[in-house]
Parts: C-alpha cells; sequence; structure tokens
C-alpha cells in the first residue's frame, strides 16, 4: 500500500508501530514488548521488513551496559501487511529474539547500522570506541563478527553515531565520535577520511546524500548543520545556524536531497531547502498558475525562482526537546518526529513546495 | 509793453489795492521782468515761473502772451457778478498804477547808465579812426619784406641742391667703404670672439650685397663675407655643440645661428637634444641620491634638488625654446611639448621611487611640505607647457601620494587597534598569572578607548596637514572635495571603524569555538568598546572629521547612523559570543560532571557536588566581571525570600505531583499528560536568545546554556535513587545561588525542576529525598 507510512519508534519497553493511512489520515498502533531492557536506537533491516535491531540498556545491579540485539517482529505486524484491527487495547506482541551481537569485549553499544540496499545480512555496530562488521547467518538467527577496528588515541574515544553510505556498493561508512566525523573502508576496516573538529562540539547525527555520493550532512552540539564534501574535508560546503540548541538528528529526504530535515533540542524541527548543493539542476521553470490556488502555504514555505537555500517551514508542534526526525520510506513527502515528552507528530512536506519540485 | 500799456486804458477805475506796496513789491518785479523776458523772446525763464496748470494760450490770461482784452472783458463781464467785477476793476486799476510807478522808476534809476553809454560810443567812433590809419601803414610795410625774402631765396637755391647731392654721396661712401671693410671687419669679429657683432654686421650688408651681386666687386665681397658667414657658423655650432657653457649661452648661440639664416628645424632639433643631455645629467643625478645604499637625503632635499636642476633647467630650456622657435608655430610647440613629456616623465618616476621610499615613514610634514615644493615648482613649466601635461601629471602624483598616505594611515590605525589588543590580552593574562584579583576591566576599556580615539586624532592631524591653506595643492579640487570627503572621512574615519567592527567580528567567528581563542574578558571588553562608540564615540569622531576638514563635496557620505548601528550589531554579536563561550565553559564542566559519574551505584549524598560549587563561583566570577562594564539591567520583580518559597512549592507539590505516577507503570500517560500541561502553562525557553546590554541579561544567558546543558546531559544517563537525590541536592544548591544573577528566577525554577524531573525519569527506583534533608545539605555545604 503505496499511502501507508510506517513508523516505528522506541519507548522504554515498548516498540510503537505506528500506521498512517494518508488517504483518510488515520493513525493506528500496534505495541511489541522489547522486555529486555530500555531501547536506545533502533533500525530496521532494509531487506526483510519484519526484522529490526535495536541497542538496549541491559540492567545490571550496579552498571549499566548498552547490549545490541536482532529481532524479528510478528507477521501480522509487518508494516505493509494485511490491515490489522489492532488498537491500544489488546495485548501487546512480544518480539522473537533472533540473536544478540555479542558485545562483552567492546563496551556499549551506540547504534547499529544495516547495509543499505543489501540483502541485510550485513551489519555494522559501534561499540565505544570499536567498529565491528557483522555477518548475520542462517536468516539472521547468529551474528558472526567478520571483522573490526577501533578508534586509537587519548582518553576514552566513544562513537556517538555512524551511517553507512547508499553509494559505493555498500562499501563506505561513516561515523562520528566527539567532534571527528571519519569516514571508515568496510572491506579493509580501515579510515579512508577524518573531519577533525568537524563541529565546535559534539557530533550528534551524521547522513548521507541519497543522491550524491560525496555528500555528508552532520549536526551537533554546536547547533549546527554542516554540508560535507567527503573529498574535501578541510572546509564545510555549507553551514546553518537555525536552531537555538544541540540538533539531535539530520535527515536527508530519500528522494529529493534539497529537503534536508533536522530535529533539535529547542522543540523545532526545521525543513531546509538545500538547493544549492542539491541533485537536482537548479533553476527548472514553474507555472506560477499551478501554484496560486494551494491551500495551506506557509510563509517560510514559498521558494523563490531562482532557487535559494532557504527554511521552508519550522515546526514548533513539540513542547520539549525533539530526539528523533526521519522521512517516511513509503512516501516522500512525509516525516515524521519524535520529542522527549513522547509527543510524535507527523508532516508533510507544503504542497506548493512539493509540487514545485514536482513540476 | 504796448500791451501793459494798453491795460490800464482799459480797466481803468477808483480804489486802491488793500494791500501794502511793500508786499506786493517782488511780485510785480517779477511781472515787470516777465514782460520784458517776453518782449525779448526768452520764453523760458517765463514758463519756469508761471504757476503750473495755467495755458499760456490761453487768451485770457493777464499775463500771458496771447492776452486779448476783449476776450478777458467778455469773459468777466459774463462770469462774474457785479461785485466780483468791481473787485477785480479795483484790482486791475491798482496794478496799472503799480506798474506805471515800476517804470518811471527804472528810468530814473537807469538814464545816467545811457547817457555815459552813449558819450563811450561817441569816443570810440574817433579812436577807430586812427587806428585804421596805422593799419593801412603796416600793410605796405609787409608786403616790402615779403618782396625782399623772395629775392633772398632765389639766390640761395642753387647752393643748397649742391648741398644735398654732396651729402648723399658722402652717405653712399661711407655704406660702399663699411661693405669693402666688412670681411676684415668679420674676421676680426669672428677672431674676438664679437659673435653678435658679426651677425649683426652680416645681417645689413646682407640686403645689399644681395641686390648688387651682379657687380664684380660686391660680389667678391660677397663671396668673401660668405666664407667668413660661414665659418662663423661653424664657430657658432661647435660652440653650441660642446655644450658647456649653460643654458643661456647656448640659447644665445641658437639665436645668432637662427639670424644667420640656418635652417630653423635642425637648429630646434639640436637644441632639444643638447637641452636633454643636460636634464638627463640632472636626473642622472637625482637617481644617484636614490641609489639604494648610500643614506638618502631627505625627501624635502630631494625634491628640493629635483626642483632647481631639472624642473629649473626645463624652466630655462622651455622659455628659451619658444622664445626663439615661436616662428616654428604648433609644429615646433608640439616638438617641445613631446620633449616635456618624455623627459617630465621620467623625472615623475624618479620622484615617485623617492616618494615610495617615504610612505613607510610616519612623519606627515615634511612628506607634505616636500610635496608642496614638488607641486609649485612644476607650476612654472606647467604654465609654460600646458601642453606636456606637467601640472596635471604633478598634481596626479600629489593626489595618489596622498591618497597612499590615507591608505598608510588606516594601516598604522588598524596596527594600533591590534596592538591595543594584544596589551590587554597581555593585561588580561599577566594578573592571573600573578594571582592578583581580577583585572581592573573598566581601567582597560579607558586605555584602550583613549589610545584608539588619540591614535584617530593624530591621524586626522597629520592627513590635516594635507588640506592646509599654505600648502600649493590644497586648493585643487580633489583636495577640497574628494580628499576630505571619501579619503579622510570615508576612507580612513569610517573605514577604520568598519575594520574594527570587523576585526571584533572576527573574534566571534574565529574556528575555536571551544572558547580557547579568545579571552572571554576580551570579548566582553571589545563589545563595551563597541556599544561606546555606538552611544558616543562615532558621532563625536565625525563631527570632529566634518569639522577638520570642511567637506563641500556633495557625494554621499555613510551616515553615522548606519555606523551606529554596525556598531551595536558588532557589539550584540560579541556579547552574544560572550555569552555562549562562558555558557560554553560552565556547560563543559557540569556535562563532563554528569557523563563521567556512575550515578547508580552512587552514595547517598552528603554533600552538594564540587562541581556546583565551582558553577556557583564562576557564574559569580562572571557576573564580577560583567557588572565591570555593563549596567545592571532589569529583573522582574521579586521579593527577597523568594528562592526558599518557590523551592517548597516546588518540592512538595511537583515532586509528588509530577513524577510519582512515573514509576507506575500502570499509568505512563499521566506523566506526559501532566509535564505537557505544565508546559502549556509555562512560556517556551529559548535557550540562546538574543542578549541585551546590561548584566542581568547576559548573566541569564550563561546559566540558561548551562541548565539547558544540565538537562540534556541528565536525559542520556540512568539513576540509581541515590544519583535521583544527588541531583536533588545540587539543584537545589543551584537553585538557591543562581536565582539572583537571572532576570526572571521563574526560568532557573523551571529549568531545574525539568532537571529533576528528567532525573526522576530516568530512575528505576525513584525515592526523592526529604525537602527538609536537601536543604540542610545544602545549608551546610
Amino acid at each position: 500500500m503505496e499511502d501507508d507510512a510506517p513508523v516505528i519508534y522506541g519507548l522504554e519497553f515498548q516498540i510503537h508501530i505506528v500506521d498512517f493511512d494518508d488517504e483518510n489520515n488515520i493513525i493506528s498502533k500496534n505495541v511489541l514488548l522489547h522486555q529486555v531492557g530500555e531501547i536506545w536506537h533502533i533500525s530496521t533491516s532494509p531487506a526483510d521488513k519484519g526484522v529490526l535491531a535495536t541497542c538496549y540498556n541491559k540492567p545490571s545491579d550496579s552498571k549499566v551496559l548498552t547490549c545490541a540485539a536482532v529481532w524479528r517482529m510478528p507477521k501480522e505486524l509487518e508494516p505493509g501487511g494485511h490491515e490489522s484491527p489492532d488498537d491500544s487495547t489488546s495485548p501487546a506482541h512480544t518480539l522473537e529474539l533472533l540473536c544478540h551481537l555479542d558485545n562483552t569485549a567492546h563496551g556499549s553499544m551506540a547504534c547499529v547500522a544495516w547495509e543499505p540496499a543489501g540483502d541485510g545480512k550485513k551489519v555494522i555496530s559501534l561499540a565505544d570506541s570499536h567498529i565491528l562488521l557483522w555477518d548475520l547467518q542462517e536468516s539472521s538467527s547468529q551474528a558472526v563478527l567478520a571483522s573490526s577496528a577501533s578508534l586509537e588515541g587519548k582518553g576514552q574515544l566513544k562513537f556517538t553515531s555512524g551511517r553507512w553510505s547508499p553509494h559505493h556498493t555498500g562499501t563506505q561508512v561513516a561515523t562520528a565520535n566527539d567532534t571527528t566525523i571519519r569516514g571508515w573502508d568496510t572491506r579493509s576496516m580501515s579510515q579512508i577520511y577524518c573531519i577533525e573538529n568537524a563541529h565546535g562540539q559534539l557530533v550528534r547525527d551524521l547522513d548521507f546524500n541519497p543522491n550524491k555520493q560525496y555528500y555528508l550532512a552532520s549536526c551537533g552540539d554546536d547547533c549546527k548543520v554542516k554540508f560535507w564534501d567527503t573529498r574535501n574535508v578541510a572546509e564545510p560546503v555549507k553551514t546553518l545556524e537555525q536552531h537555538s540548541h544541540w540538533v539531535w538528528n539530520v535527515r536527508y529526504n530519500h528522494s529529493h536531497d534539497q529537503l534536508v530535515l533536522t530535529g533539535s533540542s529547542d522543540s523545532r524541527v526545521i525543513l531546509s531547502n538545500m538547493v544549492s548543493i542539491s541533485s537536482e539542476p537548479f533553476g527548472h521553470l514553474v507555472d506560477d498558475d499551478d501554484l496560486s490556488d494551494q491551500e495551506e502555504r506557509r510563509p517560510e514555505g514559498k521558494s523563490q525562482e531562482p532557487p535559494q537555500d532557504s527554511v521552508i517551514a519550522t515546526y514548533e508542534e513539540h513542547e520539549d526537546s525533539v530526539y528523533a526526525v526521519d522521512w517516511s520510506s513509503a512516501d516522500p513527502w512525509l516525516f515524521a518526529s519524535l520529542s522527549y515528552d513522547g509527543r510524535l507528530v507527523i508532516n508533510r512536506v507544503p504542497r506548493a513546495l512539493k509540487y514545485h519540485i514536482l513540476l | 509793453m504796448a500791451a501793459a500799456a494798453a491795460g490800464p486804458g482799459t480797466g481803468s477805475g477808483p480804489g486802491d489795492s488793500p494791500e501794502g506796496p511793500e508786499a506786493e513789491a517782488p511780485e510785480r518785479r517779477r511781472k515787470a521782468h516777465g514782460m520784458l523776458k517776453l518782449y525779448y523772446g526768452l520764453s523760458e525763464g517765463e514758463t519756469a515761473g508761471r504757476p503750473p496748470g495755467s495755458d499760456p494760450l490761453d487768451p485770457t490770461d493777464l499775463n500771458g502772451a496771447h492776452f486779448d482784452p476783449e476776450v478777458y472783458l467778455d469773459k468777466l463781464r459774463r462770469e462774474c457778478p457785479l461785485a466780483q467785477l468791481m473787485d477785480s476793476e479795483t484790482d486791475m486799476v491798482r496794478q496799472i498804477r503799480a506798474l506805471d510807478s515800476d517804470m518811471q522808476t527804472l528810468v530814473y534809476e537807469n538814464y545816467n547808465k545811457f547817457i555815459s553809454a552813449t558819450d563811450t560810443i561817441r569816443k570810440m567812433k574817433n579812436d577807430f579812426r586812427k587806428m585804421e590809419d596805422e593799419m593801412d601803414r603796416l600793410a605796405t610795410n609787409m608786403a616790402v619784406i615779403t618782396d625782399f625774402s623772395a629775392r633772398i631765396s632765389a639766390t640761395l637755391q642753387d647752393r643748397h641742391e649742391r648741398i644735398t647731392k654732396l651729402a648723399g654721396v658722402h652717405a653712399l661712401l661711407r655704406k660702399l667703404q663699411f661693405l669693402f671693410e666688412l670681411p676684415s671687419r668679420l674676421t676680426k669679429c669672428v677672431e674676438l670672439g664679437a659673435y653678435g657683432q658679426a651677425v649683426r654686421y652680416q645681417g645689413r650688408a646682407r640686403a645689399v650685397l644681395q641686390q648688387y651681386q651682379h657687380l664684380p666687386s660686391f660680389r667678391a665681397i660677397q663671396d668673401d663675407c660668405q666664407v667668413i658667414t660661414a665659418r662663423l657658423a661653424q664657430q657658432l655650432r661647435q660652440r653650441f655643440r660642446e655644450g658647456g657653457s649653460g643654458a643661456p649661452e647656448q640659447a644665445e648661440c641658437v639665436e645668432l645661428l637662427l639670424a644667420l639664416g640656418e635652417p630653423a628645424e635642425e637648429l630646434c632639433d639640436e637644441f632639444l637634444a643638447h637641452a636633454r643631455g643636460r636634464l638627463e645629467a640632472e636626473l642622472q643625478s637625482l637617481e644617484a641620491e636614490l641609489g639604494p645604499s648610500p643614506p638618502a637625503p631627505d625627501v624635502l632635499e630631494f625634491t628640493d634638488l629635483g626642483g632647481s636642476g631639472f624642473v629649473g633647467g626645463l624652466c630655462q630650456v622651455a622659455s628659451a625654446y619658444q622664445e626663439l622657435f615661436a616662428a616654428q608655430g604648433p609644429a615646433g610647440a608640439e616638438k617641445l611639448a613631446a620633449f616635456a613629456r618624455e623627459l617630465g616623465g621620467r623625472y615623475f618616476a624618479l620622484v615617485e621611487r623617492r616618494l615610495a621610499q617615504e610612505q613607510g615613514s610616519g612623519d606627515n610634514s615634511l612628506l607634505v611640505r616636500a610635496l608642496d615644493r614638488f607641486h609649485r615648482r612644476l607650476r612654472a613649466p606647467g604654465a609654460l607647457l600646458a601642453a606636456a601635461g606637467l601640472a596635471e601629471a604633478a598634481t596626479e602624483i600629489v593626489e595618489r601620494v596622498a591618497r597612499e598616505r590615507l591608505g598608510h594611515h588606516l594601516q598604522g590605525l588598524r596596527a594600533a587597534f591590534l596592538g591595543c589588543l594584544t596589551d590587554v590580552r597581555q593585561a588580561l593574562a599577566a594578573p592571573r598569572l600573578a594571582g592578583k584579583e581580577g583585572p581592573g576591566l573598566a581601567e582597560l576599556l579607558a586605555n584602550v578607548a583613549s589610545s584608539i580615539l588619540s591614535h584617530i586624532k593624530a591621524s586626522l592631524a597629520a592627513v590635516h596637514l594635507f588640506t592646509a591653506k599654505e600648502v600649493s595643492f590644497s586648493n585643487k579640487p580633489y583636495f577640497r572635495g574628494e580628499f576630505c570627503s571619501q579619503g579622510v572621512r570615508e576612507g580612513l574615519i569610517v573605514g577604520f571603524i568598519r575594520s574594527m567592527c570587523q576585526t571584533a567580528q572576527s573574534f566571534c567567528d574565529s574556528p575555536g569555538e571551544k572558547g580557547g581563542a579568545t579571552p572571554p574578558a576580551l570579548l566582553l571588553l571589545l563589545s563595551r568598546l563597541c556599544l561606546d562608540y555606538e552611544t558616543a564615540t562615532i558621532s563625536y569622531i565625525l563631527t570632529l572629521t566634518d569639522e577638520q576638514f570642511l567637506v563641500q563635496d556633495q557625494s554621499p557620505v555613510t551616515p553615522v547612523s548606519t555606523l551606529c548601528a554596525e556598531a551595536r550589531e558588532t557589539a550584540r554579536r560579541l556579547l552574544t559570543h560572550y555569552v555562549k563561550v562562558q555558557g560554553l565553559v560552565i556547560s563543559q564542566m557540569l556535562r563532563k560532571s554528569v557523563e563521567t559519574r556512575d550515578w547508580l551505584s552512587t552514595l547517598e549524598p552528603r554533600n552538594v557536588r564540587a562541581v556546583m560549587k565551582r558553577v556557583v563561583e564562576d557564574t559569580t566570577a562572571i557576573d564580577v566581571q560583567v557588572g565591570l562594564l555593563y549596567e545592571e539591567g532589569v529583573r522582574k520583580a521579586q521579593s527577597s525570600d523568594s528562592s526558599k518559597r518557590t523551592f517548597s512549592v516546588y518540592s512538595s507539590s511537583r515532586q509528588q505531583g509530577r513524577y510519582a505516577p512515573s514509576y507506575t507503570p500502570s499509568a505512563p500517560m499521566d506523566t506526559n499528560l501532566l509535564s505537557n500541561i505544565q508546559k502549556l502553562f509555562s512560556e517556551r525557553i529559548d535557550v540562546f536568545s538574543p542578549v541585551e546590554f546590561n548584566k542581568v541579561s547576559v548573566l541569564t544567558g550563561i546559566i540558561k546554556i548551562s541548565l539547558k546543558t544540565l538537562l540534556e546531559c541528565v536525559r542520556l544517563r540512568t539513576f540509581g535513587r541515590f544519583g535521583l537525590q544527588q541531583v536533588q541536592v545540587d539543584c537545589h544548591f543551584l537553585q538557591l545561588y543562581l536565582w539572583r544573577f537571572v532576570a526572571d528566577e521563574e526560568l532557573v525554577h523551571l529549568l531545574l525542576d525539568e532537571v529533576v524531573a528528567s532525573a526522576a525519569l530516568r530512575c528505576p527506583d525513584p525515592v526523592p529525598m526529604e525537602p527538609s534533608v536537601v536543604e540542610v545539605i545544602c545549608e551546610r555545604g
């Protein structure tokens, strides 16, 4: 179903699968219990929509250790499956454990990243200062550590975030630790580039441009969003300073890479139009008449001719820090954001802009 | 007279005039005069005396020239009643009588005169007759004299003619003698070196010889002369070429050669070539002065040398040339102009090289004097040779130098500003090493401000020399207009203020975002400096400039308001950056303290953690620092003991009401609902909000940033029971001390509440500490 836009988010001990029916504007939700602990990171397999990986806090008496595991959700809850009449009163389902990513030797897991466009067999996980490449075997029931690398330097180095590049046939991974962004080659597990002091403070998140292979976006505690060309890392290509507090998430739109979404702990979600560094050509002509009678035009959403980088919209529906934003994988004009107080907001790209991009 | 005599006859009647005769006398006299005048045809006197309005042709006017008694009588009879008729009759009779008596008096008075006149006339008749006889005798005598004279002339005529002829022959002989002697004279002259004399002789003889060259003897003389003249010309040229003698002598040579009929064009080329040689020698000596190794004479001396040597020489050449070759017309003038242009260009190049060496020095007065000399000296050849454009080129050089000076001063000001900043950095660093109290920021600020101001004033005074009245180029349009407005005001002053703002702003953009690059105190100081500029200094400086350089140029200049806005923006950015940097320092402290601690296995809190005390200390230090430069600012009204009151609310009602349900898994929504409702009523906190120019606003910004960091860090950790309690204690401690720094203490409470609530949410076993215990711990710590 094209219109359905499943979104998954984690709250402690539960995974909610939220179905958004675009035609009827109906939201339905399924709850999966995650009994092993508090979830800190979640990611889904690109090959099997029923499989997902989580990083979770394993409660122990004196220490908190973050572990990672691969799970399969019950068949009937798989997104895109048959329409289930479940509502919140129905009994919660339980996840089926496929395998643990054993990290006892490496420390807390910060995140898990699946090989994009792969067969769902390769997973990268970041554990403290180690980057681990896992092979999932026998329909993901067994994880074998294929190779690993670790950061070396003084002090306690800790990865905060990582992304797997969709380009280069999946051989590149970017990671962030403190203020540094590093690129890795998964074949040799060696560093290929390093952006020292990418941000003034901690780098919180990364994302690859889905259409331009060398472009990378990053965000961090200095309230900035920066765009990098990994071939020349001396200077950022572009810097945005629209947020007034730490930026926790940055996401490129999967198909129209000029649309960039950022979420910040200043409780705002900002949708920016980065035309100047997008893969789409400049200045295709727009018939203004087509746009004239559009409803819900946001004042910021109107893009001028010739196109310029601009903030399309600032969403202020959240009352507390926004910790996650993401685009729908099904509908390129839909995105969701999640804040500390548990509020999930689903928004659309302003229609005027949508037609502007499409036409 | 006849008319007046007829008057009494017609109008006779009894009655006397009522007025006395004395009063009437002048009136009557005038009337009598009028009549006399009328008689003698002197009408203009009469018309002047006549009352205006009366018609001179009126026949009824008694005094008029056209008086007609009949008409008058008729009129009287027709118009006047009897009484008036009677009156006028009386009046008329009286007047007639008066006239009669006047007449009589006149006759009596003048009788004697008539008689003597008659006598005189008779005597004259006799005398004239005698005179006539004598005249006749004179005429005959004269006739005799004329006759004699004619006879003498006739006798002398013959002799006179002969004398005239002899005189003519004599002159001719003299000329001939001159011609015959000419060759020897010329030779002698040439031998003696009296070339002028020789050329004069030659000039005198040339025409005659030319005319009579068909006679063999003259021809011989001419040939001789030509030979000698050729030799003369040869010698002159020789002398001319040797060129040892000065320009005036050369000019003389050329003049003589011209008189000898040498071709002018060739001469003028040669003349210029010689002049070039001389001037080039001057230029070379100048260039030698420029030489890199010897201690160059100061620039004034140099321009003097150039002015007296080269420019003087050029002047002489030009004036001599113009005198000598005036006949050459525009082609000659063009040649000279090209000559002057070329040499002038080389001279200018030398001068510019010398002036370029001067760019580094700080002494403007010497330079201005040198430029003045240079410019003044070039005015003379400039006037002589308008086509060569020397004066314009000189003015251009002066302008260029002036521009460069402006640039130099701008650089100097910038360097001074940077120097001030370095001093401030050192001053800020030094006392800290010595372990003393914080540096006197206000004092440093005053030092910086006064030092920059004095530098600006010095620069203004220095460039003001360029526009001084006694300087010859100060009345050029460039120095009257563009130099003042665009150069000094825009280029120097506005440019400096702008660059100052930019330098200051660059501290905000420095890559060292971790705050290590620029000491925060410097940011604060610069911010205050910019703010001071915005409020007063800029307008003061610009007014000063405008006064010193009476700007007559109409070109648009940057208004004060724009500059002020820029300075204010800079001040704001610096202050904001200061807040960010200081906030970051405290944030890092808090963050490290939250991230590195093991909150699960911590012990029951006994004390406030040291880091919190440190935070309060640092905040106090910042407060003091900011207080040195910025005013207090406005706070929201509050009671003096508000901290405790708020705390009790927060600890009792909120703690129980807010996160008690959070660990009862049955109602997870309640937490969210409650927190959401609570947030609906509190304003959104903008963490990095714009800062105002006062202490409270600055401190509020710093504290907001720090507490927000604390909040976010707490949310990333998991707390044990005692960990939560420690956070509680810490937050209470912060609350006790931080509220006094901020504009709205509610803000601190909100953020700290949020921290504690978040910690409680992140705690699997949230058992809050008793508020009273918290208070005791905090007060003890």
